[in-house]
């Protein structure tokens, strides 16, 4: 019989400690999947975050370097700078990207760094049990806007992915969702796509993915892919938003 | 050569090949010699970093990934890198980062000043660590321990301060350079991606208490270690004193001063210089007050080390504090008054 | 012994180079010495200064508190470091464009018209080699030989076309009736 699922090589065999129907879970799949069919696990090395993928270095089989708080693509650029011919990642959520990480990751991307971030949009500050995080949408509750998020009090969503794509320092970027199989499939690609750049030198890339988080949006994983679709990509629509390669 | 310059090229002598810094008087030559210079060393990296915060964790990733590797910055700077140190410190991660002191608190000024002793022999960031705290008191020296430096990071797998002022900095003097030892680091705490071998991580996260715990009580033995090994001091005219002087860095050098003067007046003084600030020289100082009674710590600041010599002594002895904040540079005469002053009174 | 000297003028007339310049060939002479360039906001605004320390023992502090010499080229320096001289003391003014004089009477004065002497030699820049001549020979810590080969160490295989010029705009303060 022809074995069509299976533990991609690049993760360990350990069991995710993600909530149920959690897009991390997801994430890390397809990105280790995009390791094994590259043939790069023994020369990648990755950067976690602080966020729910804090100890994503459980689950990875390869080498990898805890960041502080936002401060990945500034690790990652250590690392890529001394052993350029590794391929490197930072894995950063919305809070630690987009957030206390803004200054890192805007100029990493503009010093055009040869790294690919793979950024989780899931909306919240996981972690920490479901804050505001720059990417909560206009009215999304959470822990710090009971209400709501209300522009006047608490800014507007932000839109990392298009403020890099602005950058002539910035090769790749794309927004993918896991909220659906056709979507991880496309997310894959573009997972792929981005390591396989910086193995070209490209240069810089990042992959947004849409994330859902049922916990801290108090869903079922059902209505959680739901919404991501009808109400997340209304803010934050999917797609290629540069390509220098193109 | 100018102390900041020095700094740069003593760090290059000794293999490090990694520079992340952002600019900041009084070590903005530092900076500069290492964005003229470190491309000149084979696999040398220099970046101008967005923020001292960027910087430190570029080189927490270079660390990582087995460069010797280097910051530097002026006391605002260095207490946003904290957070970096400490992740260091966590992850077992060999450093240099260079603080040229200037005024504080706050922005403070840009003259000299040492007033960020309680933070560099603390820890300085959060959690339960220390750095090795290094303090020159010549350009010559900046020289030897910034070569030191290196080594004693990767022989403890730890950063190390080296803490100086903007007059180290600023200030040229003659300078010789040692040969550089070669680097004995061992390559199983080298992250290069998995090759054929086991993936590993390096991490400061450790959410089980006891494995926590474990790992504080792992790294206070490290520290127990260097305490025991790597004190560095130097006494000056002591043999016959009455007076003993406590001073480092620019401070000792002033003490000197005023120690020549006093002597030609005739009063018995002489001075226990701390090369290391951590660990700190505790048993020579103690058996010193076996001997002498008056001592008398003289910082750039208004009492921070004097804590240090307090604790040393545990009660024996007089410890009398003479110091000058602010940026205030004071002279080897004003100095030589205070230690007329005390001879009198004692 | 131990002699200090502040350097002190606009910036662009070679000021922390005298001091430089001075420092390196008293090195190269077997003293102790220390250079300290003013820096930061203090040389914003067009002034400069610095301080070299020359002994034959360990140097405690470089600066200079009381100086035992003042170079000053422009008047503003000297209204700011006139006061810190020491008594007895000696002040190097460059009497081409410094058109008073300092209030203390008991002080040495020494007039260089730096600027009337390196307009003769066809080159304003060499003003400050000018006053080193002048410096040397009064205060007679090295030979004049030692500072031209300090001189020409610091110009370097790169500028050996200028090095005749500062010849000549140092013999020229050198040679000044003192
Ligand atoms: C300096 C610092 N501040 C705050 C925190 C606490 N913290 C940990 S994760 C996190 C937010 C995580 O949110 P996000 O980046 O969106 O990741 P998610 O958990 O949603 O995947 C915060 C604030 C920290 N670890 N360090
Ligand atoms: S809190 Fe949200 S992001 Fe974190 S693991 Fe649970 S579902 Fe995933
Ligand atoms: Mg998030």
């Amino acid at each position: 019989m022809k074995k069509v699922f299976s533990r991609p090589k690049s993760l360990k065999n350990t069991a995710f400690h993600y909530c149920g129907g959690c897009g991390h879970s997801i994430a890390h799949r397809l990105i280790a999947e995009s390791i094994d069919e590259l043939d790069i696990q023994d020369r990648i090395i990755g950067v976690p975050p602080a966020g729910c993928a804090v100890i994503a270095y459980n689950y990875f089989d390869i080498d990898m370097l805890e960041s502080p708080h936002g401060r990945g693509c500034a690790v990652a650029t250590g690392i890529k700078r001394v052993l350029p011919d590794r391929v490197v990642f930072s894995y950063q959520g919305d809070g630690d990207l987009a957030a206390i990480g803004t200054a890192e990751t805007f100029h990493a991307a503009n010093r055009g760094e040869n790294i690919t971030v793979i950024f989780i949009n899931n909306a919240v500050y996981g972690m920490t049990g479901g804050q505001m995080a720059p990417t909560t949408l206009l009215g999304q509750v959470s822990t710090t806007t009971p209400p709501g998020r209300s522009a006047l009090l608490d800014g507007h969503p932000v839109h990392f992915s298009e403020i890099l794509g602005q950058l002539p320092g910035t090769m790749y970027v794309e927004r993918c969702a896991v909220n659906t199989p056709a979507n991880v499939m496309k997310a894959k690609k573009a997972v792929k796509k981005a390591f396989q750049y910086q193995m070209d030198n490209v240069g810089f890339s990042l992959i947004e993915i849409l994330s859902q988080c049922p916990t801290n949006w108090k869903m079922s994983p059902v209505e959680a892919c739901r919404w991501v679709n009808e109400v997340m990509m209304k803010e934050y629509p999917l797609g290629i938003i540069k390509d220098s390669k193109r | 050569m100018q102390g900041n310059r020095v700094i740069g090229e003593a760090a290059i002598r000794a293999g490090c090949r990694f520079y992340a810094g952002y600019p900041i008087t009084p070590q903005n030559e530092l900076t500069e010699y290492m964005a003229d210079n470190m491309r000149r060393a084979k696999g040398g990296t220099f970046i101008q970093a967005e923020s001292e915060i960027a910087a430190i964790n570029m080189v927490l990733g270079a660390a990582a990934a087995g460069a010797r590797a280097m910051t530097s910055s002026s006391s605002p700077g260095i207490s946003l890198k904290q957070e970096g140190i400490s992740s260091l410190a966590a992850d077992e991660l060999p450093a240099v980062i260079v603080n040229i002191m200037r005024g504080g608190p706050g922005l403070g000024n840009i003259l000299p000043s040492q007033g960020d002793y309680f933070q560099a022999t603390r820890g300085g960031g959060h959690g339960d660590y220390r750095t090795i705290v290094l303090a020159p008191a010549s350009v010559q020296e900046l020289a030897d321990l910034t070569m030191d430096a290196f080594d004693l990071a990767d022989r403890y797998r730890n950063p190390v301060l080296i803490l100086a002022d903007g007059m180290m900095g600023q200030m040229m003097e003659p300078v010789e350079f040692s040969d550089p030892s070669s680097r004995q680091y061992p390559e199983c705490y080298i992250l290069k991606g998995k090759g054929k071998g086991k993936s590993k991580f390096i991490r400061g996260l450790i959410l089980d208490a006891i494995r926590m715990e474990e790992h504080n009580w792992k790294l206070y033995r490290k520290y127990q270690v260097i305490t025991q090994k790597e004190v560095r001091f130097e006494t000056f005219w002591t043999d016959d004193a009455e007076i003993l002087i406590v001073a480092y860095g620019t401070a000792a050098r002033i003490a000197k001063g005023a120690i020549k003067r006093s002597r030609e007046m005739g009063i018995p003084v002489g001075l226990i210089r701390p090369i290391t600030l951590w660990p700190f020289p505790m048993e020579v100082i103690r058996s010193f007050a076996e001997r002498v009674e008056n001592f008398l710590v003289f910082e750039m600041n208004t009492g921070q080390m004097v804590e240090d010599v307090q604790l040393a002594l545990g009660g024996i002895g007089k410890v009398q504090f003479y110091g000058r904040p602010g940026g205030v540079i004071p002279t080897p005469a004003e100095l030589a008054k205070v230690i007329a002053y005390q001879a009198r009174k004692k | 012994m131990i002699r200090k000297t502040i350097f002190a003028g606009f910036g662009g007339q070679g000021v922390l180079m005298m001091g430089y310049i001075y420092a390196h060939t008293v090195m190269n002479e077997g003293y102790h010495v220390t250079y300290l360039p003013s820096y930061g906001v203090e040389v914003r605004g067009g002034t400069a200064n610095c301080t070299v320390a020359v002994s034959d023992e360990e140097i405690a502090s470089p600066i200079a508190s009381e100086p035992d010499y003042l170079v000053v080229m422009n008047k503003p320096s000297l209204y700011t470091y006139q006061n810190r001289v020491a008594p007895q003391g000696i002040i190097f003014l460059n009497s081409s464009i410094i058109d008073t004089r300092p209030t203390r009477k008991d002080l040495n004065i020494h007039d260089v018209p730096v600027g009337d002497i390196a307009g003769k030699l066809g080159n304003p820049r060499v003003q400050n080699v000018v006053m080193m001549g002048s410096f040397i020979k009064k205060t007679g810590l090295i030979t004049p030989e030692a500072f031209l080969k300090g001189l020409k160490q610091i110009l370097g295989e790169k500028k050996k076309s200028a090095m005749e010029i500062n010849r000549k705009a140092f013999a020229a303060g050198y040679e000044l009736e003192i």
